[in-house]
């Protein structure tokens, strides 16, 4: 293949790896600590996307210049998604601690649609597509038949950049420390000191902050946003976050990537059609899980009976 | 265990004509006002009448008297299906209902039963129709085989998900499924041999030489809707898989999936393979949602993609839970709810979606069972322990 083609669809795919990561790292957070799978991440992908093209509206009706526009949405949509996700924790999941593990998901899903069917309805003109404001630079670095377009390095930044801020906040943190001593054991964790609902509150609300920012790199990246965009980012996320295996924040990483490779790989290189694309990679995640059936990154686990 | 105490047959027929009357009632109610009101008192009833303990009474007495009660079931369905006889949309919406009834008792053997997930019923209804739309325009086959072989081809195309589904649980599980409807879908729309987006066409029911598609009429001006013969087959295909539903959950196979669901280390411990109980279940499930399936093509004479959506696979499962997870008398006012109130009350056709889900996460909250919840299992039926 033409190098400068190949680094085009390596850099289409590493940016859609990004989105997907930032999506997947919330459900494998959410399941680590409480074993559960929150299936409305990918309408609070959505709805994050929307706070933020909402507030944009606002800002630049009130005269603001780009960047502050930028800053105010991001922020908008952060603060908004982190209280969303608090709440759902709060009134939807941690009630069912004790149910059916399934119950959660259905739980979810079905809050997922009330999100979703809420902006279809209440936005105005909800079901349609909304343009996403450019609100980046828009030159290009030019390398023969490859562009590099600027916006597209900055969002990779930002991705980038906030999944290492999660590692770091994981790792180095005491908040951190909390998170993972809870994801291990939470009776424990308590026994030690550790408030179990604050740590999952919190858990909640960085994950759910993820999503907003992917909500927010998605509109960037292709300037458009719908109420249903959420459905199949969900599905994707949750699938990379499982690919990976669940609870394990490198494997959702490794999981994001993979799933964009595999789009990637169906789009460009397969002989069909590249509307095939999804079908694709979707055939290849339920092969991956009849091949490694806990992810790719498993934890290593003797069932106790 | 003394001499059977046997109970009275009242409360039996009773719960039949009221449930018979309701599904009436709910059908031919004209104005929205009516039909919020019948509504509301099913719910009602369903509610109250389980708290103060009809449910038990009504229990006892049809397990007292189990061939009398359910020949009464059918000559209430029948019944049904006659007084609609000229309601054209009224017989249309109760095929409807009876159809995602009989999906949703391939849901409840899967899920109910063996505790296996399945996130994609509408994909696998999918199969069912795409198959039954391809057999019977391109082939020769009489048209009950078809509806036969859309079953069989929907469970072949499920077991492809068997070997991930057996080798994974909970979550993993559900994704496996997820993946399937998902993928299923977008596979439609970009088909060009199977109509893309657009869809196909599906010829009307043809049993024995009978054309279903032409009105029923007499000598005199009387004319029943062509409707009444779909209903009249769909209730005795429901009332066929009902039963053997019911059968199995009764059955040591019922015992046996239940095992495996609940316990599936200490079901192998007592030599019950929960694998192969799976895959029966799976299989199982998938062909009577397949059958569904093609008779939903036939019925609506067309299909597209678009009918056959995650959303609509998540529909189907709120059934299950809405009537009670495992039961398969709850699917009945569970798919009425679902189906025929938005269709009805006009007001809240946009705004459905976001009341289902809003409806089935209180559920979920404050009444985990469902509307009628599954009963412990009873070895002797009628007898008072």
């Amino acid at each position: 293949m033409d190098p400068a083609l190949f680094a085009q669809h390596l850099l289409n795919g590493v940016m859609l790896g990004v989105i997907y990561a930032l999506v997947a790292v919330g459900f494998t957070l959410f399941f680590g600590v409480l074993d559960v799978i929150k299936f409305s991440h990918g309408d609070v992908v959505m709805l994050g996307a929307f706070t933020a093209l909402a507030t944009s509206i606002a800002a630049s009706a009130a005269g603001l210049s780009s960047p502050v526009i930028l800053a105010a949405m991001l922020l908008a949509a952060i603060v908004g998604m982190a209280l969303v996700g608090m709440l759902m924790a709060r009134y939807l999941v941690l009630p069912l601690r004790n149910a059916p593990t399934l119950n959660v998901l259905l739980v979810t899903l079905m809050a997922g649609t009330v999100i979703r069917e809420g902006v279809r309805l209440f936005y105005p003109q909800g079901s349609n597509p909304k343009p996403f404001p450019r609100l980046l630079p828009t030159g290009a670095f030019e390398f023969g038949a490859f562009t590099l377009r600027h916006d597209s390095i900055v969002l990779l930044v930002l991705g980038v950049g906030a999944i290492v801020f999660v590692h770091l906040l994981i790792v180095r943190t005491r908040l951190g420390l909390a998170i993972r001593a809870v994801a291990q054991d939470p009776e424990t964790a308590a026994a030690m000191g550790i408030p179990f609902r604050g740590t999952v509150l919190a858990t909640f609300a960085i994950g759910s902050a993820l999503a907003a920012l992917a909500g927010v790199v998605n509109g960037l990246y292709y300037s458009e946003v719908s109420f249903n965009m959420g459905l199949l980012l969900g599905a994707i996320g949750f699938s990379a976050a499982v690919i990976g295996g669940l609870g394990n924040v490198y494997g959702a990483i490794l999981g994001g990537f993979v799933f964009a490779a595999l789009q990637t790989i169906g789009a460009v290189a397969l002989p069909f059609a590249s509307a095939y694309k999804d079908v694709f990679a979707f055939g290849v995640v339920i092969l991956l899980m009849a091949w490694k059936p806990g992810g790719l990154l498993a934890e290593r686990s003797a069932e106790r009976v | 265990m003394g001499a059977p105490d046997r109970a009275t047959i009242f409360p039996a027929l009773a719960a039949i004509l009221a449930g018979a009357g309701a599904t009436l009632a709910l059908l031919l109610a004209e104005t929205q006002w009516h039909v919020a009101v019948v509504a509301l008192a099913g719910v009602a009833a369903l509610l109250i009448g389980g708290r103060a303990g009809f449910g038990d009474a009504i229990h006892r007495s049809v397990a007292s008297h189990h061939r009398v009660t359910s020949a009464t079931s059918w000559l209430a369905g029948a019944v049904v299906v006659f007084l609609l006889r000229e309601h054209n949309f009224e017989l249309l919406m109760l095929c409807t209902v009876m159809l995602y009834v009989l999906a949703g008792l391939g849901l409840t053997v899967q899920f109910g039963f063996a505790g296996v997930v399945n996130f994609a019923a509408a994909a696998f209804m999918g199969v069912g129709a795409y198959t039954a739309a391809v057999l019977m325009t391109s082939t020769g086959l009489p048209h009950l085989v078809v509806v036969l072989a859309a079953g069989v081809v929907t469970a072949l195309i499920g077991s492809v998900l068997l070997l991930p589904l057996l080798r994974t649980r909970g979550h993993y599980a559900a994704l496996i499924t997820i993946a399937f409807g998902i993928l299923f879908r977008t596979f439609l729309e970009v088909n060009d041999t199977l109509g893309g987006p657009q869809g196909l066409k599906v010829p009307g029911l043809q049993i024995f030489g009978y054309a279903f598609n032409e009105a029923i009429e007499f000598d005199d001006e009387t004319e029943w809707s062509f409707y009444t013969a779909y209903a009249g087959v769909f209730l005795v295909v429901l009332g066929l898989a009902y039963t053997l539903v019911r059968r199995v959950e009764r059955s040591w196979m019922g015992l046996a999936l239940d095992a495996v669901r609940l316990d599936e280390t200490a079901a192998s411990a007592f030599g019950l393979n929960g694998a192969a109980w799976k895959i029966a279940a799976f299989s199982f499930g998938n062909f009577l949602a397949g059958i569904a399936g093609a008779l939903y093509a036939i019925l609506t004479a067309f299909i597209a993609p678009a009918s056959f959506t995650f959303g609509d696979s998540l529909l189907l499962l709120s059934i299950v839970i809405l009537g009670g997870l495992g039961n398969p008398l709850g699917l009945l006012p569970a798919a009425l709810v679902v189906v025929v109130l938005p269709e009805k009350l006009q007001v809240i056709q946009e705004y459905r979606f976001l009341l289902f889900a809003a409806l089935v996460i209180l559920i979920l909250l404050l009444r985990p069972g469902g509307l009628m919840p599954r009963r412990a299992r009873e070895y002797f039926p009628g007898r008072s322990s």
